[in-house]
């Protein structure tokens, strides 16, 4: 069923289809959060305007969580139903999770200073962050450190599988123990503690950063899908002229 | 013009802020280039190769 | 068993012990990944006066006292609070009933800080409203 469902000509006439649509919804959704978030919405009643950091942190840490999820998914895929477009959606995702989890690291340190009083703690919110920002880079390095690329792939999904364990831990860190980082505003039990004038800027943003990866991994995948094409191309006209 | 100095302080948070917002501006922005390039470089590729072995050069 | 069920039944059970190893793990290290204790671990604990440590908290209401370039104040967990001396700059969040992590060490019960820094919890809103849920006396938050 999956093979039908997402076979590499299918996805490139589907992917054709979507991604006006992505680049249309990436900037729609930018344009409104940016606007509420830096024009509409109030300052904190604790933390004043540097509150405007969230609408960039926040959704960028949620999609460094998201990426890695989904590459999980995609290599756990290509590992067990061996299916090759699993494998580049997986290849085609590091780049972008890795540069989420930069950003909400950036934008967390631009936010720490004028409000905890430091650029950066040992923290274990903070620390199994700058994990996840490794493993990303070492996945990366992985994938193309071989000359045959399905060994590549193999030995990055196993690396991406085995850092899966770093995603719970980097959600629930800020429960399990003391840490400077708060606890969580919008996906807790009880429903947001935000409110809506400030929640509605955050979330447009996680949208426009959600198309914005979409568009992104179409992109790439397209590209990784032409590369693959390319090789075979090159290698039956060695065969052929040999 | 007073409203706007205001606007770019940002209650004298603007110096996190604002580097916050251009550099994440800057990472996508750039990312989403590399890889249009990189789309774009592989049509190339494989048009070249397709014209060469005499294939019609349609789409995947 | 086809050759798939068997790669994936092998991913999901060695997904697991790894996922128990590592629990176990940050088990056994909890001491060393907790960033601060609060004052009722502090008395408990009674740490040597050279080891460097840091306490967690919440500023206690009206224990806040300046003089020169010295502050003063108790860090409270509402249970066991411990007086705490710093010198130097404060970070903009540090107000009384807010939270804050001091570090520093334990000298003869009074904790001498090198460090200060502010903690600020999950609420977010606008001033106004902060301040009619305060009236309301639905809600006990920090002061603004």
């Amino acid at each position: 069923m999956i093979q039908k469902f997402a076979s590499p000509a299918r996805f490139m006439r589907l992917s054709q289809v979507l991604l006006p649509w992505m680049a249309g919804l990436t900037v729609a959704f930018a344009a409104v959060g940016l606007y509420l978030g830096l024009v509409v919405a109030p300052a904190d009643y604790q933390q004043g305007e540097s509150v405007r950091i969230m609408y960039i942190h926040v959704p960028a840490a949620w999609m460094a969580l998201f990426c890695y999820a989904a590459m999980a998914i995609a290599a756990a895929v290509g590992l067990i139903w061996k299916h090759p477009l699993a494998d580049l959606a997986a290849k085609s995702t590091a780049p972008v999770g890795a540069a989420f989890t930069f950003l909400a690291l950036f934008t967390g340190a631009m936010w720490g200073k004028p409000m905890w009083g430091t650029w950066w703690v040992w923290d274990a919110r903070l620390t199994s962050m700058l994990v996840l920002f490794f493993l990303y880079l070492g996945y990366i390095a992985l994938v193309n450190a071989f000359d045959n690329p399905a060994r590549g792939i193999k030995a990055s999904s196993i690396l991406v599988l085995v850092g899966f364990v770093n995603v719970p831990i980097i959600k629930f860190s800020v429960e399990w123990w003391n840490t400077l980082h708060q606890p969580a505003s919008v996906l807790k039990i009880g429903g947001p503690s935000i409110h809506s004038s400030m929640l509605w800027p955050l979330l447009l943003m996680a949208l426009a950063f959600t198309a914005y990866y979409l568009w992104v991994l179409l992109l790439r995948l397209r590209g990784e899908i032409i590369a693959n094409k390319v090789r075979v191309l090159r290698l039956r006209r060695v065969h052929g002229q040999a | 013009m007073e409203s706007l100095a205001a606007f770019f302080d940002m209650g004298g948070y603007g110096v996190y802020i604002w580097p916050g917002y251009v550099l994440t501006a800057v990472v996508l922005v750039g990312m989403l280039v590399a890889s249009i390039r990189f789309l774009r470089s592989n049509e190339a590729r494989l048009q070249a190769l397709q014209a060469e072995n005499g294939e019609p050069s349609g789409e995947a | 068993m086809k050759r798939k069920h068997k790669r994936l039944t092998f991913v999901v059970i060695a997904w697991g012990f790894l996922a128990l190893a590592t629990a176990l793990v940050l088990f056994a290290f909890e001491e060393g990944i907790v960033f601060f204790y609060s004052p009722t671990e502090l008395t408990e604990k009674k740490p040597p006066a050279e080891q460097r440590l840091r306490v967690g908290g919440l500023v206690e209401e009206g224990s806040v006292e300046k003089s020169g370039t010295i502050v003063s104040f108790r860090v409270t967990d509402l249970n066991n609070s411990v007086p705490v001396t710093y010198e130097g700059i404060l970070p903009d969040l540090f107000r009384e009933g807010q939270g804050v992590v001091a570090e520093g060490r334990l000298v003869g019960g009074v904790f001498v800080a090198a460090e200060v820094l502010a903690k600020h919890d999950e609420n977010y809103m606008p001033p106004e409203v902060a301040e009619a849920l305060k009236k309301s006396g639905q809600w006990q938050g920090g002061s603004p």
